[in-house]
């Protein structure tokens, strides 16, 4: 889907799905999904189709990922962070009464 | 509650000239933009940005802007996001999951344009994306598309991209251009804007000239275009070709972001010209509220230059009307501002009429065009609303729920209003827009409780 | 230029005059329903889409009568919309809870829900409260601040766009005319005898049906009727998509049939302004979260604010013209939980000509009597 250009500076560590990736200082999480692929794309609350970013400036809403653990995040406004951990979301929130 | 002077929102070229040039007539200054780091969408990552040559001159112009603001006397709040603003100047933002009120004096918009919607039959595969996402990505994360890379559309931007893909070694295999208006003939009808805005005309040029030299197919007169495939494109196909496809990029054109300006229930406009809504503004950018001035591409699309004149006219209207400054000195300033702002749009009536999207662009033709993506709504059933009794898009947007998303509306609204005026046979400009309400970006439900 | 003519001529195109129009439709008189453009202020686009009896009618045993009839015919109406549209209007009646934060707030409900039950004569009111276990099982999640809920099982939830949709689509289809941008703007009225004029041209009818919610009050005069109401300003809160997490509603949180969360019921008296102001927001956000702490991760992905149509002792009007027979005037701020009444038992009295006896204490004249001496 997207490479990382051979200049790159890659040295921010993330996980998507499960699989390491390097990204640089500054990037977002938008881009670390799109660096792994298809594997990465959410799958809508309305219909279970599947999404990936497409303006990647916070106006289309289709890079919603679930990341470090919280749902529904904007992934193209997050900027990456040593560690974090993206992964699709698959249609709507999950909620789990009693844990909150 | 702190006050302010004045409250930039959108740290974008007229953003920035807002803040700086307010801040030099000793007023006190915040600006407030949601992304990371200043620049906006054409400078966007430019502090942090590797290979920045891949990206041209005009970028690098940025560097120098985002530098001039942090040492301007100007509090900057990256990753702040508006989503409240009062007729009594009381901003509400979220900023690291908290919500901050602030109250200003007068606030000056700048929150741009956005890429207009490009409703094509599998727009909503995943693999296509806007051309200005492509180089959101080049500049931001220096990552390049995998191949077979095509672009389609129209306009400058979309040339743009194409240079800047093939300089970060990562060459489209085509471009496929929508465009209709004969050049010779748009030439001849806007002489005097070519003449005026010949430079940019010469660099446009060059810009082509280096794309096909680079071995890019250039495809003309594409009508048709559909983007293909299972889960993900793999195609791309128009009246009369197709080519494999593993991204697409489309572009026809950007368009005022008018969410915020809208909600605020300001004048707008609709302009036959650029086929979108304006906010009425005066050459200060001045609305039809006090408190309120728009600066920059969200008051009609002009370019980085023009929005920089804008701004810098709104920071100067701003300690005028807060009397740091007289009308004599203001309009005497005025005068090179306003010369450099009709320099840079001076080529803009020719790009209006050279790039205007053909009709089958605004008002998608096969009924299972998604059109609000959000919820999914096709553009078959925008037209059964309309037949039912729909006249506008909030009465569609209560049938089908089409605006009703995350988005709130941003990407379907131009496109719902065009279907119910095609339908009902009536000026989209009579068909009006969604109304948009706050809070202008999501929050959470903590988030809010918690302001 | 003669006016087009019809049976019946509704004026306002809600859920009100929609539910009228389509009942007069069914019982074979032809309509018009007149409409304004696309943006008016719409209660029917605004609303709480719930169909909710408990406590309704405290002081005034036949609007809760009229309440309870409208709730056990609505599965009928769907019924019949489903039947005419295709649409589905997702009818929900599992009962509904109020929710108590305090001692004292339990004690006035316990005492209303009396009031109610006593006033009901052999009909009965069921109800009862729920606390601790039970009120955790029935509400998942519920928070440690609520302290016990009133429970009735004639509550539901409907979703109210869908309704307003079929409602317009079964009124077309079944022939009935519906005119969009018809703003009244003025008319001659005589027993059975009205031509209205509107900005898309005149109509003519024996019939007219006042459903134009705050518009009825300069337009009943007109008519020989009065309608005294004003707005009241609702703010709510919508949330993304979620997975089904509340079965029943409760009268400030309810989960759509989408999966959105609405959060609501702030009241404000501040005339024709929709304005929203983050502060009601905040509040309402607050006392949801309160509610169901799980709440506070949610997304909001729109709010708005709309007007109720009140009266002044919030029960409905209904009234037909004394000097000019057969004009009606229908005013009330329930329009969901009254479609099927509306639709079902309403149309059919201003087809026959008469309002039955059960809606005589609905009348305009009510608000002239002076206090009791």
């Amino acid at each position: 889907m997207f490479r990382l250009r051979p200049e790159a500076r890659a040295t921010v560590r993330v996980t998507v799905c499960g699989e390491a990736v390097l990204v640089p200082e500054g990037a977002s999480a938008a881009a670390a999904m799109l660096l792994v692929g298809p594997g990465a794309a959410r799958e809508t609350a309305v219909s279970g189709a599947r999404r990936l970013p497409y303006c990647m400036m916070g106006v289309c809403f289709d890079c919603l990922a679930e990341i470090d653990g919280v749902a529904n995040r904007q992934a193209c406004m997050v900027p990456v962070r040593e560690g974090m951990v993206i992964a699709p979301q698959r249609g709507a929130r999950k909620i789990d009464p009693e844990a909150a | 509650m702190s006050v302010v002077d004045v409250a930039v929102i959108g740290a974008g070229p007229a953003g920035m000239a807002a803040a700086t040039e307010a801040a030099a007539h000793g007023l006190s200054v915040v600006v407030i933009d949601e992304q990371p780091a200043p620049g906006g969408q054409i400078w966007r990552g430019v502090e942090a940005a590797q290979g920045v040559a891949a990206l041209g001159a005009d970028y690098a112009a940025g560097r120098e802007r985002a530098a001039a603001l942090r040492s301007a006397p100007v509090a900057l709040e990256c990753g702040a996001t508006l989503w409240h603003l009062d007729d009594d100047g009381t901003l509400s933002f979220l900023q690291h999951g908290r919500t901050r009120r602030l109250v200003a004096r007068r606030i000056i918009l700048a929150t741009g344009a956005m890429e207009r919607p490009v409703p094509i039959p599998g727009w909503t595969l995943p693999g296509v994306m806007t051309a200005g996402a492509a180089q959101i990505l080049l500049k931001t994360a220096s990552v390049v598309p995998e191949g077979p890379v095509v672009l389609a559309g129209q306009g400058p931007l979309l040339w743009l991209v194409a240079q800047q893909l093939i300089a970060a070694g990562a060459p489209p295999v085509a471009l496929l251009e929508t465009r209709r208006a004969g050049v010779m003939q748009t030439a001849v009808a806007h002489a005097g804007a070519l003449l005026r805005g010949w430079k940019a005309v010469a660099k446009g040029l060059a810009m082509m000239r280096a794309v096909r030299q680079a071995g890019v197919r250039v495809v003309r007169g594409v009508s048709g275009l559909r983007a293909v495939g299972e889960g993900m494109v793999a195609q791309v196909t128009w009246e009369g070709g197709a080519l494999a496809a593993r991204t697409l990029l489309l572009h026809e054109g950007v368009i005022p972001n008018v969410q915020v300006s809208l909600a605020l229930g300001l004048a707008h406009a609709w302009d036959d010209s650029q086929l979108c809504w304006k906010p009425e503004v005066d050459r200060f950018g001045a609305t039809s509220s006090h408190l309120v001035a728009i600066a920059g591409d969200g008051a009609g699309i002009g370019g980085w230059q023009a929005a920089e004149a804008r701004g810098r006219l709104a920071g100067l209207d701003a300690a005028y009307r807060l009397g740091h400054l007289d009308a004599v000195g203001r309009d005497h300033a005025a005068t090179h501002l306003l010369a450099a702002e009709a320099r840079a749009l001076a080529i803009r009536p020719f790009l209006d009429a050279l790039y205007r999207p053909a009709p089958e662009m605004l008002v998608p033709t096969d009924p299972e065009t998604i059109v609000c993506r959000c919820e999914e709504v096709t553009a078959g059933r925008v037209r059964d609303a309309a037949k039912l009794g729909a006249t506008g898009p909030n009465q569609a947007k209560a049938y089908l729920r089409c605006g009703m998303g995350p988005c709130q509306g941003r990407l379907c609204g131009p496109t719902v209003a065009a279907l119910i005026a095609d339908v009902r046979g009536v000026p989209v400009s009579s068909v009006g827009t969604y109304r948009p309400r706050a809070p202008y970006k999501p929050l959470t439900v903590a988030e809010l409780a918690d302001g | 230029m003669t006016a087009r003519a019809h049976d019946a001529l509704v004026v306002g195109g809600g859920l009100v005059g929609a539910s009228i129009a389509w009942g007069l439709l069914r019982r074979g008189l032809s309509a018009a329903l007149l409409d304004e453009g696309d943006v008016a202020f719409r209660a029917s686009r605004g609303n709480f889409a719930l169909v909710w009896v408990q406590g309704k009618g405290d002081g005034q045993p036949a609007y809760t009568r009229w309440t309870r009839l409208s709730a056990s015919e609505w599965p009928g109406l769907r019924d019949m919309l489903a039947a005419d549209t295709g649409i589905e209007t997702e009818l929900q009646q599992p009962g509904g809870m109020h929710l108590c934060f305090s001692e004292a707030e339990i004690e006035l409900r316990i005492a209303l829900l009396e009031r109610m039950r006593a006033a009901s004569g052999n009909h009965g009111y069921d109800w009862r409260l729920v606390t601790g276990a039970e009120l955790r099982d029935m509400l998942p999640g519920v928070g440690p601040k609520v302290i016990g809920a009133t429970y009735t099982p004639y509550d539901g939830h409907v979703n109210s766009l869908k309704l307003l949709h079929a409602l317009h689509r079964g009124f077309v289809s079944g022939g009935g005319a519906y005119l969009p941008y018809a703003r009244v703007t003025s008319a001659r009225a005589a027993p059975h005898d009205f031509v209205v004029e509107t900005q898309v041209g005149s109509f003519s009818a024996p019939r007219v049906v006042l459903a134009a919610g705050l518009g009825n009050r300069d337009l009943a005069p007109l008519f020989g009727l009065s309608a005294p109401v004003l707005p009241n300003k609702g703010q709510v809160l919508v949330t993304e998509r979620t997975r089904h997490v509340l079965p029943l509603p409760t009268v400030c949180v309810r989960q759509t049939g989408e999966g959105t969360v609405m959060l609501g019921d702030s009241k404000e008296d501040k005339g024709l302004d929709l304005s929203q102001s983050p502060d009601v927001m905040a509040a309402i956000a607050r006392r949801s979260v309160d509610s169901f702490p799980w709440i506070g991760e949610l997304n909001i992905v729109r709010a708005w604010s709309a007007l109720r149509v009140m009266s002044a002792d919030g029960f409905p009007i209904y009234e037909q013209s004394r000097t000019c027979p057969g004009a009606f005037v229908a005013n009330c701020h329930s329009g969901v939980t009254l479609a099927a009444a509306h639709a079902l038992h309403l149309a059919p009295m201003i087809a026959a000509g008469e309002l039955d006896p059960m809606l005589a204490p609905f009348t305009a004249g009510r608000f002239d009597v002076p206090a009791a001496a």
